[in-house]
């Protein structure tokens, strides 16, 4: 019976963030253009959007090869894994053990492979721009990433997000200057990460400013709508990632009712909206960066996860 | 038994190796010699993974050979059995492969007597029990890699390379001889078992380590003394090339293990710094290496560099958790750098025989002649995506469970109780992270530019697939990686006893843990499952693939490629290696090449095309080498007199040394 149950969540975690991801960007988009005064597309329009691309034909160009027809599942199939491993209702889901936190960050950046390696499948030159920039923020945004898990793993004492994200929950974390700062990194590396500004600009129609959107230039119809469904997928899961070792509070635990699951889902969705709420005005209050200013903020990242790792290092009360 | 087995292999071997100089012309002296070497390898792997998985006693025996009253003693344990079997997996795989690779060699007299003797002194290396022993071995595997090396030696770059490795596994030799000689102490037991009884002092024990660490260092390409090895390794036929960075290498790392975890006893707790640090700085820096190289095979010989930084960061924290009595954490970061000793040399061959294939197809060893083999050569491009997934260390490959281990092995390293170690980890820890970084950025531009893409010269368009032969060792190859990848626990409980036998304690049994995951210390701390990984991504893009097909549409059409509405038909508009490696090498290159980018725009009104160079320069050529070079030079120059002296000269010159070796030897103390 409890496996049952354990499956049950598991699987409505799985179908919860792919319906909820594309709403997630057209929340973000709408509250960007209010915050411009401007009307803004409706709140559902990435579904229409998806559901269009998807019954259209697909236009493949003559170059390209079996790879770059199967990157769109497999860049979609990485993601959405990745995701469903990270806790966003409640702690201890059936699955979650299968990858820790480093795994998760493998999984994507299997699926960044995957895509930087579509940008030079067909052969133009605006593929390879988006997958040479990719790979170049990929690789400053990395260690960044994994000193933040260091940091992380020294407080918690796990790599496993379901326990950390636990442990985080639990009183014996009070406010922590090694925490704020790995929160600060945590945010510049996922800003890096889903190609957002001031890295990177996902509504960018200026070829040369893109980085993302190049990569993934040649794709259409269905395959777009995978790409465009797995950029959405890895937008939640970083929110969902800050959510959950950050501001764990409400989440579900493994011996949770179904009252408390329905507390740890109202309290995940709202989280998700400080979350995009957050990142538009953020968006909308700073300017791209050039490309190569772009190592400068990562850097940062990267030296502020490092002072943190440090400074548990130093005094196990920071 | 499997000792006796062994080394009848290697008698065998070493016979081949007299048959290819007897049939060397004969057309069927390649089969023979391949087939022989793929027979005696597969027997040594056989018996090398029974005597593992059995974990046997070791067993020793003395051959009434070399030199008199001394004999030539072996000894096969866990730690040699797996090493053998590594070697041998490796081996089986280069002379499948070489099977069908042989018959494309030119000169194949200069090839084929040299092979067997290679993967006899490797073998030997693995199973001697005494210094003579491994050092005249270490020098057999060196010297006929070395002819190996210059197979084709009309090329004016391969004659260097011989040059310059034949100098760096000189002075390798010559360090691991002092090792030796200095384990050996005053009374010159050779034997391992005596220097595993004696006691020297710390600091003769320092100096062994450091000796070590440069011996197998610069075999196993250790930056910085790494220079021969993208040289070298190149330069050999192609399944030679794999053999010298996926094995020879591996070679190098068991000599390291041998000396340092074995022989000399219980480590200091510095011993883990210059291990970690030199480490570490290979890491990051064989793969920025790689990253501006456009020759397939030297990107490939570049990443050994990289891989083999890995396993002594691995090493280094196994040394200090070791040091500090903390057995459990030394097992975890042993069997991450054993791991990966296993997996590099799979990846690290499946590599080296796609270039191989490529040549073949081709003749172009350059990424940027080359472009769309993936039409051309499906399964080549298919095994060789596999390979390059695997060494950028991503799931649910094997490359990603060794470096996941060894960043779990870096998560204990606070409970170190020194401070020196507790600031380094970390550190080595976020550069390790930078190099799986690089890595995954190296070897999307390799795969990218070499097999996607359009053809960028007629080479490339008209490749054809290569043999049967090429193709089963590559497949084998990757079918290994992915089995590593999804079953890790099975490959962690075998190197178990390996493990136990050099730190004193073993990683907790995988085998039982539910859903095959693997555990490093407790569930509640870390645990991954590739199996359930790999099965996942498989079923959801399946899944995705299904219902998009059926449920929204199945239809596609070709057209040409849009590219913002301005496509170019000349191949010659793609991204090369060079403008793909520009931002990275904006990065890091200025600061660790000192790259300067000069580009000369022509006049306004000018059609002449503007003119961009790249000047990087290798520093550690600059500072270590090329002064060493100079003061060599300089002291034969000054020295060049004395040749031509008077016989009264000489006779006074030999008059003077005696008399001061005799003052010498009087005041000694």
């Amino acid at each position: 019976m409890a496996v049952i149950v354990d499956v049950a969540i598991q699987g409505a975690q799985m179908l919860l963030v792919l319906l909820l991801s594309p709403l997630l960007t057209g929340f973000v988009r709408k509250i960007k253009a209010r915050l411009v005064r401007r009307q803004g597309p409706p709140l559902l329009q990435p579904y229409r959007d998806l559901i269009r691309l998807m019954r259209k034909d697909v236009v493949l160009a003559q170059s390209a090869s079996w790879l770059f027809r199967v990157v769109p599942y497999l860049v979609f199939a990485t993601t959405w894994v990745a995701l469903s491993l990270v806790p966003t209702f409640r702690t201890g889901l059936l699955f979650s053990w299968s990858a820790d936190l480093i795994a998760i960050i493998a999984l994507l950046g299997s699926a960044r492979f995957f895509l930087a390696l579509a940008g030079l499948d067909v052969g133009t030159s605006f593929g390879g721009i988006g997958s040479s920039r990719e790979v170049m923020i990929a690789s400053l945004a990395e260690p960044a990433m994994l000193m933040i898990v260091f940091m992380l793993a020294l407080i918690a004492g796990s790599t496993q997000l379901s326990t950390m994200s636990a442990f985080m929950n639990s009183s014996e974390v009070g406010l922590r200057v090694s925490l704020g700062l790995g929160l600060i990194a945590l945010i510049m590396v996922a800003i890096a990460e889903n190609a957002r500004i001031p890295v990177d600009n996902p509504a960018t129609h200026l070829e040369l400013t893109m980085v993302h959107e190049a990569m993934i230039l040649e794709y259409s119809g269905r395959h777009l709508a995978l790409i465009e469904l797995s950029a959405s997928l890895k937008l939640l899961l970083y929110v969902s990632l800050i959510a959950c070792l950050f501001a764990p509070w409400g989440m579900g635990t493994t011996e949770a009712g179904p009252q408390a699951l329905a507390i740890g889902a109202l309290t995940y969705i709202g989280k998700l909206a400080v979350g995009g709420f957050l990142l538009a005005m953020f968006e909308t209050a700073i300017a791209k960066m050039r490309v190569f200013r772009v190592p400068e903020f990562l850097g940062a990242a990267l030296m502020l996860a490092l002072l943190a790792t440090l400074l548990r290092f130093v005094s196990r009360s920071f | 038994m499997t000792l006796i087995i062994a080394l009848n292999c290697i008698a065998g071997l070493l016979a081949v190796t007299v048959l290819a100089v007897v049939i060397g012309r004969a057309s069927v002296a390649a089969q023979i010699v391949y087939g022989a070497s793929l027979i005696g390898s597969l027997i040594l792997l056989f018996a090398a993974i029974g005597h593992l998985l059995g974990a046997a006693d070791p067993v020793s025996m003395t051959l009434p050979l070399g030199l008199p009253w001394l004999g030539t003693h072996f000894r096969i344990d866990t730690l040699s059995s797996f090493f053998l079997a590594v070697v041998d997996l490796g081996i089986a795989a280069a002379s499948l492969y070489a099977l069908g690779y042989g018959r494309h060699e030119q000169a194949p007299q200069r090839v084929l007597p040299f092979y067997p003797a290679f993967l006899a002194g490797m073998n030997l290396v693995v199973l001697a029990d005494d210094a003579f022993t491994f050092l005249i071995s270490w020098e057999f595997m060196s010297l006929s890699s070395w002819a190996l090396v210059m197979a084709h030696h009309r090329v004016r770059e391969n004659v260097h390379a011989g040059y310059v490795y034949l100098i760096m596994a000189s002075f390798g030799t010559l360090t691991l001889l002092l090792a030796f000689g200095l384990l050996a102490g005053p009374d010159g037991d050779y034997t391992f078992a005596a220097i595993r009884a004696a006691h020297p002092s710390a600091g003769l024990v320092a100096l062994v380590l450091i000796l070590a660490l440069i011996g197998a260092g610069s075999k196993a390409g250790l930056v910085p003394l790494h220079i021969w090895l993208p040289l070298a390794h190149p330069a050999a036929p192609s399944h030679v090339s794999a053999l010298m960075s996926g094995v020879m290498t591996k070679v190098a790392v068991y000599g390291f293990v041998r000396i340092v975890f074995d022989l000399l006893g219980e480590p200091a707790w510095w011993w883990g710094i210059p291990v970690l640090t030199i480490g570490a700085a290979s890491a990051v820096m064989g793969v920025l290496y790689a990253l501006m190289e456009r020759d397939l095979k030297r990107i490939f010989a570049y990443s050994t560099i990289e891989n083999v930084g890995l396993i002594f960061v691995a090493l280094g924290l196994a040394l200090s958790f070791k040091a500090h009595g903390m057995p459990l954490a030394a097992a975890l970061a042993l069997t991450a750098g054993l791991l990966h000793v296993f997996n590099h040399s799979l990846f690290k061959s499946l590599l080296f025989f796609g270039a191989g294939a490529v040549l073949t197809a081709t003749g172009e060893r350059n990424i940027e002649r080359l472009g769309g083999l993936i039409h051309r050569m499906p399964q080549t491009a298919f095994v060789m995506l596999i390979g390059c997934i695997a060494v950028s260390a991503l799931p649910p490959f094997n490359g990603f469970v060794s470096e996941w281990l060894i960043f779990q092995a870096i998560l204990l390293s606070p409970q170190l109780p020194s401070w020196g170690l507790k600031f380094l980890v970390p550190a080595v820890g976020a550069l390790l992270a930078l190099s799986a970084a690089l890595a995954a950025a190296c070897f999307v531009r390799a795969f990218g530019i070499a097999f996607l893409g359009r053809p960028r010269t007629p080479a490339a368009e008209q490749a054809r697939e290569v043999d049967r032969f090429s193709l089963a060792a590559m497949f084998a190859c990757a079918a290994f990686c992915l089995i590593v990848g999804v079953l890790p626990g099975l490959f962690i409980d075998t190197l178990a006893p390996v493990v136990r036998s050099l730190v004193g304690a073993r990683m907790p049994v995988q085998i039982g843990v539910e859903w095959l995951s693997i555990v490093p210390v407790a569930e509640s701390r870390s645990s991954y499952n590739g199996l359930l990984v790999f099965f996942f991504i498989f079923m959801s893009g399946s899944l995705a693939a299904f219902a998009i097909h059926r449920l929204a549409s199945d239809k596609l059409r070709r057209a040409p490629a849009w590219d913002c509405g301005y496509p170019d038909a000349s191949p010659a508009t793609q991204y090369t290696a060079s403008s793909f490696a520009q931002p990275i090498r904006r990065v890091f290159g200025t600061l660790v090449f000192r790259a300067r980018e000069q580009v000369v725009m022509p006049k306004p009104g000018d059609p002449g095309p503007a003119r961009m160079s790249v000047e990087l320069r290798d520093l550690i050529w600059d500072m270590l080498y090329t002064p060493i070079a100079g003061a060599v030079m300089l002291t034969a120059e000054r020295l060049n007199g004395l040749q031509f002296l008077s016989i009264r000269q000489y006779l006074s010159l030999v008059f003077a040394a005696l008399v001061i070796l005799l003052l010498v030897i009087a005041s000694w103390p």
